[in-house]
């Protein structure tokens, strides 16, 4: 369904915010989807990287309550596909700071079944929480 | 050679199995690994965002801890960090070469180490063990086969980290060959498939497992219908959600038949002729000892 979406101060100052902590030229992108096309969680996704990467363009906030950004485990498929070399890995990692320094972190470890703890290695628990706690 | 060897938080736990048969496969190479003293964790993922310089702290005083061997003499000029596990790799050569990079970001870091005795100046090379067996030659590693593996067909898993970013990979991207050439240097054969650099889910398998399975049954199926026998793999995060996640995936497709899934330094062992506790099969979770003695190899 189209949208309308009107460019403002706060998707001007939400595009900067993620532009600065990505370090990425996010309007380099070119809609290619190439991204999307080789993500191996894209299926788990509700909007693709590709889509992502339109929103942040625009400075359009509501990416922040997608899936999408959580799903990304860094495979780095996307970044090595680029044609425009940009990193779609850090503009992800971008939007789960900002939410992850508001302290709304995405794993409690209380959640997580003993059992399971007991059998997960650590370097699935250290990367997990380095990735989806603050 | 003498060579400074991070171990990383999984090598010394559940992969110990992974440490001791590459400790001694090397050995029959002439590599000694030489333990970092007071190493730390590297905090396993890369610190991606532009202004988290702290993250990288943990990583760079591991390559203070190289400086201080050279100043100590427990190697000799020897300034290649060698590691085994493929996430420590990835994130201690990324830290690296951002603080090379960034050398604003190095002198804030060596300002808050100002306890440390020795500021880091950017020197150390990270190094992943298939890149030493590499620069010796594979046929250096041939020559140490005593035990025929020719009856094995083996799926070279590389995952993400060995070959991407492509700043940081051990090879071409998306077509690498040096897993390949390692395996035939063990007189087995490499299997060709189209999964072997495809993620396994990493650390989604804390809160996302289902992801993981189908991601796991998607490779681990791949590399079956490619006519491997089994999968080698260099990062302990891959071999838990390959190799230990096969029971959730028998659970959710329970036509689905087990696949061993192993270090590439458990089959190098087995190649050299080491005994069982430093192949370590025990350490595995699908059982591998049953097919290799199907192809008619001892362990």
């Amino acid at each position: 369904m189209p949208k309308k979406f009107i460019i403002d101060k706060k998707s001007v100052d939400f595009f900067k915010k993620i532009s600065e902590l990505s370090g990425e030229i996010i309007t380099l992108c070119d809609q290619c989807g190439t991204c999307s096309a080789g993500c191996p969680v894209i299926e788990e996704m509700d909007i693709t990287p590709s889509q992502m990467m339109r929103m942040v363009m625009l400075g359009d906030e509501d990416v922040m309550e997608s899936k999408t950004m959580w799903l990304c485990a860094t495979c780095n498929t996307c970044t090595v596909r680029c044609p425009r070399e940009l990193d779609v890995s850090k503009v992800a990692e971008a939007l789960r700071q900002v939410k992850l320094r508001q302290s709304m972190d995405k794993l409690n470890i209380d959640k997580i079944p003993k059992e399971e703890l007991a059998e997960l290695p650590q370097i699935a628990l250290v990367a997990a929480f380095r990735k989806l706690t603050s | 050679m003498k060579i400074p060897y991070y171990p990383g938080c999984t090598l010394k736990s559940t992969a110990k199995h992974f440490e001791n048969s590459a400790i001694e496969s090397a050995k029959k190479l002439g590599i000694e690994f030489v333990e970092l003293p007071r190493w730390n964790c590297c905090g396993v993922v890369a610190s991606l965002a532009d202004d988290d310089i702290m993250h990288h702290l943990a990583p760079v005083r591991n390559m203070i801890r190289v400086l201080e061997m050279n100043r100590d003499g427990l190697v000799e000029n020897e300034k290649r960090l060698l590691t085994l596990c493929s996430m420590c790799f990835n994130t201690l050569k990324r830290s690296n070469q951002r603080v090379k990079e960034k050398i604003d970001d190095l002198e804030t870091l060596n300002d808050f180490m100002y306890k440390e005795e020795i500021d880091y100046d950017g020197s150390v090379k990270i190094i992943h063990f298939l890149e030493i067996l590499q620069e010796m030659g594979f046929d250096e590693v041939k020559k140490s086969v005593t035990k025929s593996l020719k009856n094995l067909k083996v799926a070279p898993y590389y995952g993400c980290m060995l070959l991407r970013p492509k700043e940081v990979g051990i090879d071409d991207a998306e077509r690498p060959t040096i897993f390949e050439d390692f395996i035939s240097s063990l007189s087995a054969k490499p299997v060709d498939w189209h999964n072997k650099s495809k993620c396994c889910g990493s650390f989604l398998t804390v809160n996302n497992k289902d992801v993981v399975v189908e991601l796991g049954y998607d490779i681990l199926t791949n590399a079956q219908k490619s006519g491997a026998d089994i999968i080698v793999t260099t990062c302990p995060l891959c071999a838990f959600n390959l190799d230990n996640r096969q029971k959730n995936i028998k659970k959710k497709y329970p036509e689905f038949k087990e696949i061993p899934v192993v270090y590439f330094t458990q089959l190098m062992a087995l190649a050299f002729g080491l005994s069982k506790e430093v192949t370590g099969f025990d350490g595995n979770y699908i059982d591998p000892i049953k097919l290799l003695e199907s192809k008619n190899i001892k362990v």
